[in-house]
């Protein structure tokens, strides 16, 4: 049980009279990377957003690194700085430049000193490539410099959990493989991972297991090889025709 | 669609330079020029303005000290607004009805002589020791506070969700994003819209001269009650505001493109 560092027990979630998410139950082992797949509307992105809270689910649990969620004495902050968050529309805060978006929340949070959160700041953003921007602000950059900052912000917290949600999304095909590459560095770093994405390439090069969710529910969850090329279930089957055949 | 159709114009530098020249300026600027001549020149002008200017002091205390209590009321007011908490929720938005329902003269006299006294005695204070002055800047501080409380609702609802799920998701409070994230971002979005609620609030300052609170309107009445020189007292009255706000306004514009050209 202490190997697994998410627990998503019996997750249910509406959006008014719209049952989003019906039941989901999820383990997330340390260090693992798990990548959840499936068509648009079926929950996925709801999910990741109720592992840190995000998003409070209707009923059910979520444990991270066995601390319950759903406690009343769980201080909500203080998890959610052990999880970092990507977004597909990347977030950076606007009025911030490159160094400040990254070290804010080390002040803030984590009680840096402004030199401590410095320092920190541009190893992070050594680590995905774009030191040289420190002082720029968001608008100034790309859209595959932006997440790349984005990743770098949530890493200067030292997360023990990263999520992804459809980090690629929103950028130009050119830009898709930067942010990728920064990702697939970090899998093979050890990083527990839950990445939400329709890069299947990266699910094949990147996952432990990966998820098919349709329909609210989880589907199947299996090894890549194994969802990729033998899927057991017609849904996966259908919904992998439809985006592999081109 | 009515009206007349528009038509393209062949771009002509003079005669598009000709309709784009403020020409509303230059007819400002030649009232107030005309008014500063008669003061200089004309004793009767001067006089009333001798007279009429020593109220300035009021007059600009009075809306700076107000204006700064409506902003605090009005992000009070205007986080209320947006809160998830049902009682402040409504709270604040029965403040924000309740004053945008009622005239602004109507609520300085409610606001001096019926809300003031209770509430000076149940904290213990002499209601006769507060001065009309006090009243007035109470009541439109009040007032404006409901305004602004529209503004800050309407800046921080500007900002993408995004902004504060990010900060969110780092760890950061819900105070700490507000104030670190939202905030800086919100107040620079409606900067334009408080410094035209500050031009209105300086302009509505005069309705403290029904509290006989001795500032530039209350003088020119005065003046022009004991002398009978309306003419002279309205025009001085008249051209000290629009030298305010106009200075203002300006300062405004100038502003408004500055951060407008930072945007990018």
């Amino acid at each position: 049980m202490n190997d697994d560092i998410i627990i998503i027990s019996d997750l249910h979630k509406y959006f008014g009279q719209i049952e989003a998410v019906k039941g989901v139950d999820l383990n997330v082992r340390r260090g693992e990377v798990i990548i959840i797949v499936g068509p648009s509307g079926s929950g996925k992105s709801t999910v990741l957003r109720c592992i840190n809270h995000l998003e409070l689910p209707t009923s059910g649990s979520v444990t991270i690194d066995n601390v319950n969620l759903e406690d009343k004495d769980t201080n909500l902050n203080a998890v959610r700085a052990e999880v970092g968050m990507v977004f597909q529309q990347f977030n950076l805060f606007a009025h911030l430049t490159v160094l400040e978006n990254v070290s804010i929340a080390q002040k803030l949070v984590r009680k840096r000193t402004q030199a401590e959160a410095n320092e920190i700041s541009m190893v992070q953003l050594e680590r995905v490539g774009i030191p040289e921007k420190a002082d720029a602000f968001p608008i100034q950059l790309s859209g595959g410099q932006q997440q790349r900052v984005a990743i770098a912000r949530a890493l200067a917290m030292n997360p023990k959990i990263m999520l992804f949600d459809e980090p690629t999304s929103a950028l130009d095909p050119e830009m898709i493989k930067e942010v990728l590459d920064v990702m697939l560095d970090l899998a093979k770093g050890g990083m527990t991972m839950v990445v939400v994405t329709h890069e299947m390439g990266f699910a094949k090069a990147a996952a432990d297991r990966v998820v098919f969710m349709d329909e609210g529910q989880v589907i199947e969850i299996d090894e890549p090889e194994v969802i990729f090329s033998k899927p057991q279930h017609d849904r996966t089957k259908l919904f992998l025709s439809k985006i592999l055949q081109h | 669609m009515t009206g007349p159709e528009i038509q393209a114009q062949p771009d002509e530098s003079w005669s598009s330079s000709w309709r784009e020249f403020p020409w509303w300026l230059v007819a400002i600027f030649g009232f107030l020029g005309i008014m500063a001549i008669l003061v200089i020149t004309q004793p009767n002008y001067r006089e009333a303005f001798n007279f009429i200017v020593r109220g300035i002091g009021v007059t600009l205390y009075t809306t700076f000290v107000a204006f700064g209590l409506a902003l605090i009321l009005g992000l009070l007011a205007g986080l209320g607004r947006i809160s998830s908490n049902t009682a402040l929720r409504n709270i604040a938005t029965t403040y924000v009805e309740f004053i945008r329902g009622i005239p602004t003269l109507v609520l300085i006299f409610t606001v001096a002589f019926v809300i003031v006294p209770p509430v000076s005695e149940g904290l213990g204070i002499d209601n006769r020791f507060i001065s009309p002055n006090t009243r007035a800047i109470i009541s439109l501080a009040v007032i404006y506070g409901a305004f602004l409380a529209e503004i800050f609702r309407a800046g921080i609802e500007s900002i993408s969700k995004g902004q504060m799920e990010a900060a969110r998701s780092l760890g950061m409070t819900y105070g700490q994003s507000m104030r670190h994230i939202i905030l800086p971002q919100a107040i620079r979005n409606i900067s334009p819209a408080l410094g035209n609620d500050f031009i209105a609030m300086l302009k509505d300052s005069s309705l403290v001269s029904v509290l006989a609170v001795r500032d530039i309107t209350q003088q020119a009445r005065l003046f022009a009650g004991s002398t009978f020189r309306f003419r002279e007292s309205y025009l001085v009255l008249a051209f000290l505001y629009l030298t305010m706000t106009v200075g203002l306004s300006l300062l405004l514009r100038w502003y408004e493109n500055r951060i407008g050209k930072n945007q990018r």
